[in-house]
């Protein structure tokens, strides 16, 4: 029978032990770190060896390395963009004009990915059987075939169609032709960036007025409801900054002059096919990410809802959608940085995106590398500031436990 | 009642050993010696370090401070030792950790093929033999999800015994089992006492502890609280602390 | 009224009343069922009413379905006769036209392999090795040269044989990276892990068309001088990176899924590293995981189009360029919708086999 006699108390760790020299060699330490240096000793010495390759092959081409190419003249046109540019601007600013081009087929995909594939999400689980089948259908059709092949099938098509002076019109001032799809569209005019920042700063107010909101009635101390509220001050403040920047109502509209059609803002047939390829295919999966959102909800949680006696609204909106939200984002979120680097597809039809215009770049200036480390950092850039959002709104929303 | 055992040197010696998980001193200054063929039961609340110490002992768990010695090998980061030691030592878990993609068989022949180089022939028939020994001969061909958790356990006692251990580690065998599979596999480690096994059992199940224990190990808190021959030490424990482990498990 | 027990006679089944089941039931759920699905039933009917005669009346009733490219101009119909005249280059590219049967015999042999890695008793890493044998048998009926076959470059593979070609390479090539990645990723030598997640990582974050630009027209620049590779290679290298870095993650995954006792008990028996991952952790892994790396292996599939966009004559590619010619370039549509049928085919069988893989696996054996 014995006791320990001396308590011993809580103690820091201990500084680690010098190592032996003998034993080193059978110690798991030893072997880890010899293993590691090996492998570094490996990867630095291929990486050296291709780059000294490079190096020589560069230099017998004549071609300087750095990113001073950036201030050259560029030497060749971009086909459409957000911001105007020539052939004597430089390298640096065809690179703001793709990835603005990237940027914008990107966004607007995304967007009609969104609407499309939660209409057909939806419909997928529909109590109508034909509605349920055809949003089936639509699901494998797209999602079952290559993408590239469906930005071609589209840009085929449209080049298919009559020349401008034989236009399609199907409604006012609408034209489609082989040089692309024009539009009565407002004249270019500073009140639009005024309006789009009204917008933005009536959207993060919304969203945070909306919280606090929501904090305040969950603690009791207010049973007001924001909802209408907000939505009134998203849709009022534009129009506010519309009228303040003098209400401009300029429209272009186009009009068949000579052998082409003048005014209007023109969507190009490249930018169409790439956009209808990118969104098509991507809202398939959305499609499938909404359906098995909503499925992720236990029947429990909406048997219990019904036996409270929520309506069929509040059912969705209270139990169903915040529920099924969480599951659908991060399989989303995929999906658009997915998109986005698919934007690149627009190579094959000549959209002037970013790789498109990195590869131009490349043929014309040489620099290969440099290019291309741009090109990827963009790229890269893009992916983990999606990533970083979506840690972000997962740990928003995470469902607290104990 | 206590046995004689051998006066050899002692098979595992614990002196004062430590271990920290990051900062917090899991183990503090466990001194512990366990003779040849002795049969030690360590018991005490969860989080007191049980399972952490005998998991030092076959090197599952890093101990920062303090000695080790196993058979007179002293446990080190030096992988020579390391894998002499398991060599001697058996391990049964309290999840029986069966590998599930394979056949009973399959589970028990896997080590002494690939660590021990012994023949295929030659392993299965002793895993026939041990699977005979623990009483459940027919389920060889069959594959662990389709075994109840006490023939799982069993099976998985059967795997250790096949690298032919000197000391068997059994990590709270039973506290993953319905109650009505508790006591086959008690039986078996019955059984195994019997034949002369050196073991260390952490577990809850007194019963057991009475009737096959040479020593009982009470830890609380990362310290050994009180070391005692099964009739003194439920009879008649020393400290505050024992006495009360021991009012709260045994009025179960 | 203690101890009064009730007694009755046991209540006879009977078949439910008319109005509960039947064919006009079975459709007044579905179509009619409120009136919103009415009105939706309605709506989409008279939709249909409207496209699909005209639909069928261009595809199938006014179709040309062989003959010269004049004669589609005349027809109003899809002009399905351009698939007639150019199907050889379609799926064949420009392999020459004696050698086709090699191309063909290729073909044979890889499908009928994925057929029997279809059934799960063939798994193991047996069969890993008759896919590497497979490879090599077809990739020396392609480029002949040996046993009295005519030497064809691979500048002239083109079409369904390279399709196929690619995929399977990139899957057979890019699995096992995975796994040696997805491993490296989660060991605990930093510099092996920090060295897996880079790749991993910035892989997976640009775009595929990048890696393969880097692999087509990069790596040549990376060779010391004289040194070739061929461009075929180069275009698979590109692949099996970014298939292998997708899987990474996913067979990862699988890893995280293996409770860590399976790793004790394998170390507590004394089995090594090397010895515990491969017959252990994973067998088990691989088998977790393969539902979703099917999905990743259908996105392989179709990704095979983008080698047309560095130069290679796959199935897209081939059609691209057997488009070009100005007889038939007004019809390129209904090529494009040939090609459409080949894919949806591969793809669709390949997901309908997933499915039915993820069910049986969820209700499993034994795990």
């Amino acid at each position: 029978m014995s006791v320990p006699a001396e308590r011993p108390g809580r103690r820091p760790p201990p500084p680690r032990p010098p190592v032996r020299l003998r034993d080193v060699w059978h110690s798991a330490s030893f072997r880890a770190i010899a293993l590691q240096v090996l492998v570094i000793v490996v990867v630095i010495g291929t990486a050296a060896f291709m780059i000294d390759n490079a190096m020589v092959a560069l230099a017998t081409r004549g071609i300087s390395t750095g990113f001073g190419f950036l201030t050259r003249e560029a030497g060749f046109p971009i086909g459409e963009g957000l911001i105007p540019f020539s052939s004597e601007d430089t390298y640096l600013r065809a690179y703001a004009v793709a990835i603005l081009n990237t940027l914008k087929v990107s966004a607007l995909a995304v967007v009609l990915a969104t609407l499309i594939g939660t209409l057909v999400g939806i419909a997928r689980l529909s109590g109508n059987w034909i509605m349920a089948r055809l949003a089936a259908a639509y699901v494998e059709l797209f999602r079952n075939t290559p993408q590239l092949l469906q930005i071609v099938f589209w840009y085929t098509l449209l080049t298919l169609l009559p020349h401008p002076r034989q236009a399609w019109n199907p409604v006012g001032d609408v034209f489609l032709s082989k040089r692309g799809l024009v539009l009565p569209w407002p004249e270019a005019h500073p009140a639009w960036w005024w309006m789009f920042a009204a917008l933005a700063g009536a959207l993060l107010l919304a969203v945070w007025l909306g919280r606090r909101a929501a904090r305040r009635r969950r603690m009791g101390a207010t049973a007001r409801t924001t909802g209408p509220w907000l939505a009134a001050l998203v849709a009022g403040a534009p129009v506010a900054a519309w009228w303040i920047a003098g209400a401009p109502t300029a429209t272009g509209v186009p009009a068949m002059g000579g052998f082409n059609i003048r005014g209007g803002a023109t969507l190009s047939p490249e930018f169409i096919a790439l956009l209808l390829g990118l969104s098509l295919y991507i809202a398939a999966f959305i499609a499938e990410i909404v359906r098995a959102g909503i499925q992720s909800v236990s029947r429990g949680q909406i048997e219990a809802a019904r036996a409270i006696g929520l309506s069929r609204v509040h059912l969705y909106r209270r139990v169903v959608l915040p529920q099924a939200l969480r599951v659908m984002v991060p399989p989303a979120a995929a999906q658009y940085v997915s998109t986005i680097k698919n934007s690149s597809l627009g190579v094959a039809i000549g959209y002037p995106e970013l790789f498109n215009v990195s590869n131009t770049i490349i043929t014309l200036s040489g620099n290969t590398i440099e290019a291309i480390v741009i090109m990827m950092a963009v790229y890269l850039t893009i992916s983990f500031a999606i990533a970083a959002l979506m840690n972000w709104y997962n740990h928003v929303m995470r469902i607290r436990e104990r | 009642m206590t046995r004689e055992l051998e006066s050899s040197p002692p098979m595992i010696e614990l002196r004062d050993v430590n271990k920290w998980f990051d900062d917090f001193h899991v183990l503090r200054d466990i001194n512990l010696t366990v003779r040849r063929g002795e049969r030690v039961v360590v018991c005490g609340p969860s989080g007191s370090g049980k399972s952490t110490m005998i998991r030092c002992i076959n090197r599952l768990e890093v101990h920062q401070e303090g000695a080790i010695i196993v058979d007179g090998t002293e446990l080190t980061d030096d992988l020579r030792r390391i894998e002499s030691v398991r060599r001697e030592i058996g391990m049964v878990f309290q999840s029986f950790n069966l590998f599930p993609h394979m056949t009973v068989t399959e589970n028990l022949v896997l080590g002494p093929t690939l660590v021990q180089g012994m023949s295929l022939r030659e392993a299965e028939e002793q895993a026939m033999a041990l699977l005979a020994r623990v009483r459940i001969p027919e389920q060889a061909r069959k594959f662990p999800g389709q075994l109840s958790g006490g023939q799982q356990q069993r099976v998985a006692i059967a795997r250790a015994l096949m690298m032919k251990p000197k000391v068997m580690l059994f990590d709270e065998p039973t506290s993953a089992l319905d109650p009505e599979m508790i006591s086959e596999v008690l039986d078996t480690m019955v059984e195994l006492a019997a034949d002369g096994m050196t073991m260390i059992v952490v577990t809850h199940e007194m019963g057991f502890a009475r009737q096959v224990a040479d020593l009982m190990v009470f830890m609380d808190d990362g310290e050994i609280i009180e070391t005692a021959a099964p009739d003194a030490f439920f009879a008649n424990p020393e400290s505050e602390r024992t006495k009360l482990f021991l009012s709260q498990i045994l009025s179960h | 009224m203690a101890g009064a027990a009730i007694t009755r006679a046991p209540v006879p089944r009977r078949p439910a009343p008319r109005r509960k089941s039947g064919p006009l039931q079975w459709v007044r759920l579905r179509f009619f069922n409120g009136a919103h699905n009415v009105v939706l039933t309605l709506l989409i009917a008279w939709a249909l009413v409207l496209i699909v005669p005209d639909l069928l009346a261009w595809a199938v009733l006014d179709a040309v379905w062989t003959g010269p490219g004049s004669a589609c101009r005349t027809a109003g119909g899809a002009c399905w006769a351009i698939v007639a005249e150019k199907y050889r280059l379609i799926l064949f590219g420009t392999y020459p036209f004696d050698e086709h049967w090699r191309a063909t015999a290729a073909m044979v042999i890889i499908l009928a392999l994925a057929i029997v890695s279809a059934f799960e008793r063939f798994w193991s890493y047996g069969l890993f090795a008759a896919w590497v044998v497979a490879l090599v048998a077809v990739l020396t009926l392609m480029f002949g040269g040996v046993f009295g076959l005519a030497p064809v470059g691979t500048h002239q593979w083109g079409g369904l044989p390279l399709t196929l070609l690619i995929f399977f390479g990139t899957v057979v090539g890019g699995l096992p990276a995975a796994v040696f990645l997805a491993l490296g990723r989660r060991s605990e030598l930093p510099v092996v892990k920090a060295l897996c997640v880079g790749v991993i990582e910035i892989v997976r974050g640009v775009p595929l068309i990048t890696v393969l630009f880097m692999a087509s027209l990069m790596l040549p620049l990376f060779m010391p001088e004289g040194v070739t590779i061929d461009k075929l290679l180069r275009a698979e290298l590109g692949m099996i990176v970014f298939f292998a870095a997708y899987a990474a993650e996913i067979v990862r995954g699988g890893l995280q899924a293996i409770p860590y006792g399976q790793a004790e008990a394998a170390n507590a028996i004394g089995l090594t590293y090397w010895q515990r991952t491969r017959r252990v952790i994973l067998p088990q892994a691989l088998r977790i995981v393969i539902p979703p790396l099917m999905n990743d292996i259908i996105r392989a599939f179709k990704n095979t189009t983008f080698v047309s966009i560095v130069g290679l004559f796959d199935v897209l590619g081939a059609t691209s360029a057997a488009i070009q010619d100005p007889e038939w370039v007004l019809y390129a549509p209904e090529a494009y919708l040939f090609i459409f049928a080949l894919y949806f085919v591969f793809c669709f069988s390949m997901s309908k086999y997933s499915e039915s893989v993820e069910r049986k696996l969820s209700t499993g054996r034994n795990f």
